[in-house]
């Protein structure tokens, strides 16, 4: 199933549904009180079941990222973006920094060689901007 | 509709091919009922269908015995990968007798289907290849529209592209006319993410009934340094295990939340998910470690 393939067996599909919500609106893909398809609809075009799809929307509402309107759908929360960047920021550290550091010390690649890695990436973004 | 099955059992001489599952499945869902062959899947399915009785043991449809009721029997269909019909009937005889029968057969349905599926209405069923023989029972399958619809391994003569089609249109149709669907099936993986439930059994008896989700996460593998994951795996219950040289690797019954995952990280190990399949594959296998 090649849309069907959007998902792993990692984890409850539910869960990488909200997650890939999440995502969309990251991203900006999802605009912010902008309406997002419905369970239905999301079920057909990833070929899941709909009540699996059903419970990724609802860990969203739950969590606040969608809200309802009865009879109408559901849409993205007005200040679902900046809440789901400062999530993400806290994970950051944990989820992306540590691991990086973790494997710099397993090859033996001295932390002086990857904070000066890190402050020319730095100068080259002032670079840029 | 409802299903209550109770101890049921069905004997073929001295050998017992149902041996007292007790389930119950609210309705209204799509159910996957999984089983290696012999496991008593098709005859589980034929009890459910009132196609033939039990020897002891109850199943209750709606609350009522299916077995000769007139009624209810009209709002049960039961297909496999043939249809039952005369080699010298024609494919649209075969439509129109289902038609007769079914009080909630959608004509423009089935030649949506006969369509998709490009099944000619026209040949008899003696001239039809083991993927059209297929396509018709499912055909008739999904456009009768029973309440209670049971598929037993209906796309086995199908190539991939007409298993993709199935697998789309029951599930637009159960959107659109939700109603109650067990199918079974040992093809899991490419069709485990529609169905809401999962019943595994095994050698006549219920392995496990479980939200398909939930079961999703109910494994796991655990590979590194042997000693090391011997101590982290403890008294989990172990589905199998390998060893390559130091380094073993062990599947594991039970979900491994982050702090397990952060226990592992420290000690070398490394967590893995097990899939839908690999987990059928562990639980019904002849013998455990």
């Amino acid at each position: 199933m090649s849309r069907g393939a959007v998902f792993d067996d990692r984890s409850p599909i539910y869960l990488q549904i909200a997650e890939k919500i999440k995502n969309d609106i990251l991203s900006g893909a999802l605009r912010e009180d902008e309406q997002v398809m419905s369970t239905n609809q999301y079920a057909a075009f990833y070929r899941i079941n709909p009540a699996t799809a059903a419970k990724g929307f609802h860990e969203l509402i739950d969590e606040g990222i969608l809200y309802k309107r009865r009879g109408v759908g559901m849409f993205v929360a007005p200040d679902a973006r900046e809440r789901l960047r400062h999530d993400r920021r806290q994970r950051f550290f944990a989820e992306v920094v540590d691991p990086m550091l973790a494997e710099a010390r397993v090859l033996g690649i001295p932390l002086g060689d990857v904070v000066r890695r890190i402050e020319e990436r730095a100068g080259q973004e002032v670079d840029r901007t | 509709m409802r299903i209550e099955v109770r101890d049921l059992s069905v004997r073929f001489g001295r050998n017992v091919a149902v041996d007292g599952p007790s389930f119950t499945l609210d309705g209204d869902k799509v159910y996957g009922l999984l089983g290696r062959n012999g496991a008593g899947k098709t005859t589980l399915l034929s009890v459910l269908a009132a196609f033939r009785r039990a020897n002891a043991g109850t199943v209750r449809v709606d609350g009522e015995d299916p077995f000769e009721h007139p009624t209810l029997t009209r709002d049960i269909c039961f297909v496999r990968d043939r249809v039952d019909a005369e080699d010298t009937d024609r494919v649209r005889r075969v439509l129109q007798r289902a038609r007769d029968l079914r009080p909630y057969w959608d004509d423009a349905y089935a030649a949506k289907l006969t369509e998709l599926f490009h099944l000619a209405t026209d040949r008899k069923i003696s001239a039809l290849s083991r993927g059209m023989k297929s396509a018709l029972a499912i055909t008739v399958g999904l456009a009768t529209r029973a309440p209670l619809t049971l598929f037993d391994e209906p796309f086995l003569g199908l190539d991939a592209p007409s298993r993709r089609v199935f697998y789309d249109e029951l599930l637009a149709d159960y959107l659109a006319h939700p109603r109650t669907v067990v199918l079974s099936t040992h093809l899991i993986d490419e069709i485990a993410p529609l169905f809401e439930e999962v019943i595994i059994i095994d050698r006549g008896r219920l392995m496990l009934h479980e939200e398909t989700d939930a079961l999703r996460s109910r494994g796991a593998t655990v590979t590194g340094p042997a000693e090391a994951v011997d101590r982290f795996v403890g008294d989990m219950v172990v589905l199998s295990e390998r060893r390559l040289g130091p380094t073993k690797s062990v599947t594991v019954m039970g979900s491994l939340g982050p702090e397990w995952r952060l226990a592992a990280q420290g000690l070398d190990l490394e967590i893995g998910p097990v899939g839908l399949q690999d987990l059928f594959v562990h639980l019904t296998r002849e013998e455990r470690p």
